[in-house]
């Protein structure tokens, strides 16, 4: 308790050199709770979002489906098996002609009537003019200059590859985080989609409410919820690497600063060392003292960021991050115009032991000189 | 002298006309067939595509037989030089000299454009007979650039076909069409394309200008003129394989 008293005390004796070194080591504390918790709050956002449109559940695809593989898209579509609480999605591949430039799109086709996901699908059953009644995203809508009212061709191929071609009309636009279903494609109802290309009864993949057993696929291959986000939660793990490099050269300095001061002191307290010593602390005591300075100054940091960031984190927690629009524009990556911060229990802690254990140990290394002091020596100042 | 030579050839002309005039329309297309429809051909072409501050000039050659072998070399422009595409059946394999690359395109892509012109893939391969996928309904004579036409409404007969319907107008007297409509299955006009400078080849009459306009996309279309042609030759089987692509 002595040595933790002497130890704050002789902090803030050293003045101007512990704030700074205390005010580098708060940057680096704030610094990797804000990274580390924008991450995790992009993580909780993405897969929110991605469970709400896109996957729910799980999902159980025709054997040839492969969403990455455009080649895999031509056949695979098929009689879908009998699939509690889930819904159907048909995918063809089409070609629409907004202000009469071609684009291709992924046409999907998913029950008017469905609830699971948060398409607006309930929109697909209206539109006066007799043209099909379809939703797209806003990205989209955007990118094809598009809005709610707009007619426009749209060609495909039957199950027999004949041309059809026919007017669509646009009849929602939603706004989502989840890029994938936003992006180059266009929704229409289920059934129509069926009929327009022939493929009655037919689906290419499932998306289920519930967690599905081994059995309860009909033979199409599951594709659980984890394995769904796994592509997200790598995709954030090799993010969380890369931004790390910026607070590990941050925390570099700042316990290099700490070494730099404890080697300092070391070699001006010479005097200071011996009276410790012939006062009767043990050698290590005197280590264990010095130690606890630098380990303090870790302390000191914790405190200030504590002061600085709590009312910070608070308000971007609340308030959310606004991401400059061309960061995350048509990138296909599941994140919102707003970001919002999760500032874990776990993150904070688990900062504020790893910075505390490195200070005490970049402060120990020097300071273990100590033990091979002569104290006779030292106490007449002379430099060993 | 002269008179009575043009008399001559003009009464030949008529009688050839009267003469066709009674053939049934399958007759007409089956003669369309046998001079468009070859086992196979080596075509060089030029291609212009039409756009909006300046028109694009490609040449190239092909390697064609039937409607699932076909290989293309661009001879140019520069940035086009060296690439090649390679048709097997449903396969489309592009090989682009920049990047030393060969890539497959998939099946939706078989109908996107052509180096953004208003040909798609399918189209430039399509050879199939008509007789084969088509019913034909004779709709009466017309006049196209003062050349006698049948003008001819085709259904398919058969399901796998790209376009469901087409109007045909063709030549009286060579039986090459000399202009054509696509529609798709809703009765919606796709495509639009007009042929002209029809020239003897080895004894059958071929259209050596065709302009393709997609009636869906804005824009002046596109103009294929064929430099040269050649009907029925020996073409070695190491063509039509993709190690031919990178040769």
């Amino acid at each position: 308790m002595l040595a933790l008293k002497l130890a704050f005390k002789n902090l803030m004796a050293a003045g101007l050199r512990s704030w700074l070194n205390a005010i580098v080591l708060a940057f680096a504390y704030l610094l990797i709770i804000f990274f580390n918790g924008l991450m995790d709050g992009w993580n909780a956002q993405g897969k929110k979002q991605s469970i709400g449109w896109e996957f729910g559940q799980g999902q159980v695809w025709h054997p040839e489906y492969d969403p990455y593989d455009p080649f895999s898209l031509e056949d695979a579509h098929d009689l879908f098996p009998e699939v509690s609480a889930s819904v159907p999605v048909l995918v063809r591949q089409a070609s629409i002609y907004p202000s009469g430039r071609m684009q291709s799109v992924l046409l999907k086709g998913i029950p008017a009537n469905q609830n699971l996901l948060e398409l607006p699908t309930h929109n697909l059953v209206a539109s006066n003019t007799g043209a099909i009644p379809v939703i797209i995203g806003e990205r989209m809508a955007s990118n094809s200059k598009l809005k709610v009212g707009d007619q426009l061709l749209m060609r495909w191929r039957d199950k027999n590859g004949t041309f059809d071609a026919q007017d669509i009309e646009i009849v929602s636009i939603f706004s989502t985080d989840v890029q994938s279903i936003d992006l180059g494609h266009v929704w229409i109802d289920l059934e129509r989609l069926q009929g327009l290309t022939g493929y009655t009864n037919q689906a290419t993949y499932l998306v289920s409410s519930t967690e599905l057993e081994e059995g309860e696929t009909g033979g199409w291959p599951h594709h659980t919820l984890g394995a769904l986000l796994k592509p997200l939660d790598d995709l954030i793990a090799t993010k969380k690497i890369s931004s790390s490099i910026m607070y590990i050269i941050l925390l570099g300095l700042a316990l290099l600063a700490i070494f730099d001061t404890q080697v300092l002191s070391i070699f001006k307290r010479q005097k200071e060392i011996g009276t410790y010593v012939a006062l009767g602390m043990t050698r290590w005591e005197v280590v264990r003292l010095f130690t606890f300075e630098g380990g303090a100054i870790s302390i000191l940091g914790a405190i200030m960021a504590a002061v600085i960031g709590t009312p910070l984190f608070y308000y971007l927690a609340k308030s959310g991050l606004q991401l400059p629009a061309a960061s995350t524009e048509n990138s296909g990556i599941t994140i919102g115009d707003v970001m919002y911060p999760v500032f874990g229990l776990g993150l904070v802690l688990g900062t504020v032991v790893i910075i505390v254990l490195t200070s005490t140990l970049v402060s120990f290394w020097p300071a273990k000189r100590i033990s091979k002091l002569d104290p006779t020596q030292a106490l007449k100042g002379k430099i060993q | 002298m002269k008179k009575i030579i043009a008399v001559l050839v003009g009464a030949t002309a008529l009688w050839a006309f009267s003469l066709s005039s009674e053939l049934t329309p399958e007759e007409i297309i089956k003669k369309v067939d046998e001079n468009m429809v070859s086992e196979n051909r080596v075509t060089q072409s030029s291609m212009t595509i039409k756009g909006k501050r300046k028109n694009r000039v490609l040449t190239s050659k092909s390697w064609t037989i039937g409607s699932n072998q076909s290989f293309t070399e661009y001879l140019s422009p520069a940035r086009e030089k060296g690439t090649k595409m390679l048709k097997l059946k449903e396969e489309l394999w592009i090989y682009s000299p920049a990047s030393d690359r060969t890539m497959r395109i998939s099946g939706h892509m078989m109908r996107q454009s052509v180096m953004g012109s208003d040909l798609s893939y399918e189209d430039m391969m399509e050879d199939r007979e008509l007789l084969e996928m088509y019913t034909a309904k004779l709709l009466g004579q017309e006049e196209i650039d003062g050349r006698k036409v049948f003008s001819l409404e085709l259904n398919a007969k058969v399901d796998d076909v790209a376009y469901p319907k087409r109007k045909s107008w063709i030549d009286a007297e060579r039986f090459v069409p000399l202009k054509e409509e696509l529609f798709a299955k809703s009765g919606k006009l796709l495509k639009r394309v007009t042929m002209s400078n029809v020239k003897e080849v080895q004894g059958r009459w071929y259209p050596t200008k065709m302009i393709y306009k997609d009636m869906l996309k804005d824009g002046e279309g596109t103009m294929m003129e064929i430099i040269s042609i050649q009907f029925n030759q020996e073409i070695p089987d190491y063509i039509f394989t993709k190690a031919a692509l990178k040769k």
